[in-house]
């Protein structure tokens, strides 16, 4: 075991407001958010990249924030749960996981919310996934089926088991976004 | 977690020269390992170097030859969406959709990709049991105990465990070379010398020495590369690692095979390149499944299936067969 380790200072825009704040360099983003910045919407759950809760955006792609040390976002924007609503009115993906009951207990709902967006933007620009049949041909909004949604959403897992609804859910936002 | 420093580096050659002086040091980059394995204490570095800042390492170019250079740095959903990946060396895009998830594949590097450790439960395991490649001399729990998900090829005693990158079974079909800087300067390595076979030194998985550093991979252009698909078989129908996958690259000629490479993943410490069964399957019409079977098996006599994956040596075979006729399809 070293001894204690230099603590590291870190600037980064949390939902849209600069932040600086003083870590070891352990410090997870997902501790950082909870324990510095008092932001609880994101989850620990496994701590360890397999499960889904802890999903938020840096520079705008949805990443597992309890596999990235927050020394290592310096100069970072950062998106979590409690940044989608603009002015009290809810993300798109966030009044459709509540038209269509996407959750039981909530814990991974989060998680799940955020990459919900960051999918339905990655289907966007194009990018296949592993449930697309032509990969040569360019991939559109059109081409998002539920099989394509559940693929693209396998790594945010819900243990009470409302994947039906969050399919729907995100079926909907991403067609009316 | 383990405690330790971190700090930033903005050249290659600095990054190298500080590795090569710190045993203690280890390069991140992603991190979707290098953490799981610190949280699980299997990997106790001192000192992090992150190698994010070398910008040079990110790019994805298709050469005017046609030769395709993956950075180090690029990410997995990066290369994955690239359209010249898609179009010219489809089984590329293929491993990397199937591997992880989505979130995952936005933050892991391709270096990190094919440096990642295995996935033997007892090596990952925080109750310390026997593992040679964690702690070496001190047994292998896996080789008496649960072996479903180990290997059939090239395992020693003193490890059974199998490599868990899907990319790096695509990139040992098509021949690519590791790409790194060392304290003298680059070198090339063949990808199917890049991983090691356990032996009686198991902790070491790669041929890469200290002070090096991946810079990028080169894939050359073929026509068999055109015609390429990578088949995933595992117990979950996403975000799991492979039971067994094969990478399939064929040219053909008039419906008979005139060259192929065959890799599987799952089945050893490496990619395992069929060599014999490309051999055997050379003038075998891509319909005449008998002929298909039978020059795949050429590649098995040396299996060696442990007291849980026995159903390993039929089912890869079969993944072979399969992964061959699509990228069949696809010439």
């Amino acid at each position: 075991m070293s001894a204690v380790t230099p603590l590291m200072s870190v600037t980064v825009t949390v939902n849209g407001r600069g932040r600086t704040l003083t870590v070891e360099p352990r410090t997870t983003l997902l501790e950082a958010l909870r324990e510095h910045f008092g932001l609880t919407g994101t989850k620990k759950a496994c701590d360890r990249g397999e499960c889904g809760a802890c999903t938020v955006h840096v520079d705008g792609r949805r990443v597992l924030s309890c596999m990235a040390l927050a020394a290592m976002q310096d100069g970072k924007q950062i998106t979590t749960i409690e940044g989608l609503a603009r002015d009290g009115v809810l993300h798109p993906m966030q009044a459709a996981f509540i038209e269509h009951d996407g959750f039981q207990c909530g814990f991974c709902t989060p998680g799940q919310i955020m990459s919900a967006v960051a999918a339905v933007e990655e289907a966007k620009a194009g990018w296949p996934s592993a449930a697309t049949d032509d990969l040569a041909k360019s991939f559109t909004l059109a081409d998002l089926s539920r099989a394509e949604i559940r693929e693209r959403m396998s790594g945010n897992l819900c243990r009470c088991a409302c994947y039906p609804n969050i399919v729907a859910a995100v079926a909907e936002a991403a067609g009316r976004s | 977690m383990h405690p330790f420093a971190l700090s930033r580096t903005d050249t290659p050659a600095h990054a190298v020269a500080e590795h090569a002086r710190d045993p203690q040091l280890a390069f991140i980059a992603g991190g979707t390992d290098l953490l799981g394995l610190i949280k699980d204490r299997a990997a106790a570095p001192e000192r992090l170097l992150d190698i994010n800042g070398l910008s040079s390492l990110s790019r994805i170019d298709l050469g005017p030859d046609g030769r395709l250079r993956i950075g180090a740095l690029a990410r997995m959903s990066e290369v994955a969406a690239h359209r010249d990946v898609r179009e010219q060396f489809p089984v590329i895009a293929e491993a990397l959709l199937f591997s992880a998830s989505g979130q995952l594949r936005n933050m892991a590097s391709i270096g990190g990709n094919i440096m990642q450790r295995t996935r033997c439960p007892y090596f990952r395991d925080e109750d310390g049991l026997p593992c040679n490649k964690r702690r070496p001399g001190s047994g292998c729990s896996a080789l008496h105990g649960l072996n479903r998900s180990h290997a059939i090829f090239g395992w020693s005693d003193d490890c059974i465990a199998t490599n868990p990158s899907d990319l790096s079974v695509a990139l040992a079909a098509l021949d690519a070379h590791v790409i790194v800087l060392g304290p003298t300067g680059e070198r090339s390595i063949p990808f199917t010398d890049f991983h090691r076979l356990p032996g009686d030194t198991p902790d070491r998985d790669t041929a890469l020495e200290r002070g090096e550093l991946i810079v990028g991979i080169d894939v050359p252009a073929s026509v068999e590369a055109r015609a390429s698909h990578y088949l995933k078989l595992r117990d979950r129908a996403s975000y799991e690692f492979a039971l067994v996958s094969a990478a399939a690259a064929v040219a053909v000629d008039r419906g008979r095979i005139r060259s192929v490479r065959l890799a599987l993943g799952g089945v050893a410490h490496k990619p395992w390149r069929l060599t014999s069964a490309e051999a055997a399957l050379r003038g075998a019409k891509l319909d005449d499944i008998g002929k298909l079977k039978s020059g795949i098996a050429a590649s098995f006599k040396d299996a060696r299936p442990l007291a849980h994956n026995g159903f390993k040596v039929e089912l890869a075979q079969r993944v072979a067969v399969r992964a061959l006729q699509i990228a069949g399809g696809r010439a």
